[in-house]
């Protein structure tokens, strides 16, 4: 990468990072639901779950990480979409400038704004009992994967943004999203359920990556499991990365 | 005879879309320092014209050249040479005036971004506004910042897509000003416009874009002999240039 790009791309993250730091109600908004979710299981479901752990909070945690994250990316969509609305892609696009900067701006911009949540919900969570024995390198293990997962989503996001003819268009995309952890190992044991929903939890991307999570919080071996959750995340970075890409060069020509 | 090579060169332009055929062959030469403006009527398909020459959009046939660049084969070194003030003002709201300044200066990599876009904000009539988010001004400051973020880097050639539609009075006076001071300091302007008013006061030379060609294309001058002559005993004054166009299109459309 030369040093154009570099230069480039860091002006479009400054630039779109002042619009996160400037809209702090979407940050709270972002925050917010996942934590009444936290707060909601347990303190109102927790008691009856029989999740076989005697730390419910540590249970929950990476499940409610991915819901923060799967709604924060959402609002990358949403600027993205603002952007080419407004004309100023259009500008940047007639500048003398280093094109994939203007879509890595907001990629980069979408990792630093969810990462801010992400540390908010667990200095949250550590508040309500969350408790992990995880050391530096399972930390940078947990960051990976959660780097990861925001990369895939967001390019996901980045499909949205640019193919959406509406703002709701442009956000709608990530509500099933945001769905997918409730029918996974995330906050009960995918045991309990009936043997559909229960293939169906154990063989989407979010059980994998919740377990991998949760073994790596409690200093447990990861297993064979965290290359399923690594695979998944890097499959639909790659597809969707891919096909963000088509409709944006058939926007922009 | 040793003439510069023009500044904007445009032929055979085509372009569609779908089935709608905007550009039936567009043919145009703009010459290096002058104000060049393109005149039709709402959908004639001057913003097609522009994108086409800003590398924004790519021609079904003919050839676009700027600066002695091909727009499609050589779109990096055309936006070099370009810079283009699109027709709904292209500024962002939730940065300041400065902050919109600095990040173009910055963009395009020129020396001390803070001192071009304090310049400029002086230059402009912003500077009490530059600390304000653009999200608070009136349609004529955006347009200005607009104007100011498109001077950055002193391009050679300005595109300017209906520059004062949706002014009022006073601010379309002042973006007058700015345009011609460009094409003093030794600026290639195209400017779209459906003002006949603002093509006659700015432009050495008028090229009326309807249905899918031009028309007519001349200095103002030129333009005035083309009024038939009935019609010039009827207007005691110089004809202005509505009455051309009228008199023109009217003809075409009869034809
Ligand atoms: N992306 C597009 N898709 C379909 N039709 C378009 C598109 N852009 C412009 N048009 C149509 O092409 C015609 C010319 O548009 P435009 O170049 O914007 O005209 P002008 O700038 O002179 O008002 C209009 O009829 C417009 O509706
Ligand atoms: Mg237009």
């Amino acid at each position: 990468m030369s040093a154009h790009v570099l230069s480039n791309t860091g002006v479009m993250l400054g630039r779109s990072i002042r619009h996160v730091t400037r809209s702090m109600d979407t940050i709270i908004t972002v925050t917010i639901m996942p934590i009444a979710f936290m707060l909601l299981f347990r303190f109102v479901f927790g008691g009856a779950i029989q999740a076989g752990t005697d730390n419910y909070t540590n249970y929950l945690m990476p499940g409610i990480l991915l819901i923060a994250i799967s709604s924060g990316i959402s609002y990358t969509g949403f600027r993205l979409f603002n952007d080419m609305q407004s004309g100023i892609f259009e500008r940047f696009h007639s500048m003398p400038i280093a094109r994939s900067a203007v879509l890595w701006g907001h990629v980069l911009t979408s990792v630093v704004s969810n990462a801010i949540s992400v540390v908010v919900i667990i200095l949250v969570g550590l508040l309500m009992g969350f408790r992990t024995s995880a050391g530096v390198l399972d930390w940078l293990a947990v960051a990976g994967i959660l780097i990861l997962f925001t990369l895939s989503l967001t390019w996901l996001a980045m499909i949205a943004g640019l193919a959406a003819s509406s703002t709701d268009g442009a956000t709608a995309f990530s509500y099933p999203l945001i769905f997918l952890p409730f029918i996974s190992s995330a906050f009960v044991p995918t045991a309990t359920m009936p043997a559909a929903v229960r293939a169906f939890a154990e063989n989407q991307p979010v059980t994998s990556i919740v377990n991998a999570l949760r073994a790596l919080f409690d200093q447990q071996p990861v297993g064979t499991g965290i290359w399923v959750a690594l695979g998944w995340c890097a499959g639909i970075l790659v597809v969707a990365y891919a096909f963000a890409m088509r409709v944006y060069r058939r926007k922009v020509a | 005879m040793d003439t510069p090579p023009p500044a904007i060169h445009v032929s055979g332009l085509r372009k569609s879309y779908g089935r709608l055929e905007v550009l039936k062959g567009v043919d145009f030469t703009v010459a290096a320092g002058s104000i060049f403006a393109l005149l039709g009527s709402n959908g004639a398909g001057k913003t097609t014209v522009v994108r086409i020459l800003s590398t924004l959009l790519k021609p079904d046939a003919g050839t676009a050249g700027v600066a002695g660049f091909d727009a499609v084969a050589q779109p990096e070194r055309v936006r070099e040479s370009i810079s283009l003030t699109g027709q709904f003002a292209a500024v962002d709201q939730i940065l300041t005036g400065r902050e919109n300044l600095v990040m173009v200066a910055r963009l395009r990599q020129v020396s001390d971004p803070g001192r071009v876009a304090d310049d400029l904000l002086a230059r402009f009539g912003l500077t009490e506004a530059g600390a304000r988010r653009v999200a608070t001004y009136s349609g004529g400051m955006r347009r200005r910042l607009d104007i100011a973020m498109s001077l950055i880097g002193d391009p050679k050639v300005i595109f300017l897509d209906e520059p004062t539609t949706g002014l009022d009075p006073e601010a379309r006076i002042e973006v007058w000003k700015e345009i011609q001071g460009l094409a003093d300091s030794g600026t290639t302007v195209l400017l779209t416009t459906q003002y006949l008013e603002e093509a006659e006061k700015l432009a050495d030379r008028i090229a009326i874009l309807h249905q899918g060609t031009i028309i007519v294309s001349g200095t103002l001058a030129e333009l005035r002999g083309l009024l038939p002559a009935a019609k010039a005993e009827l207007v005691e004054r110089q004809p202005t240039l509505e009455e051309i166009f009228l008199a023109v299109v009217g003809n075409k459309e009869q034809s």
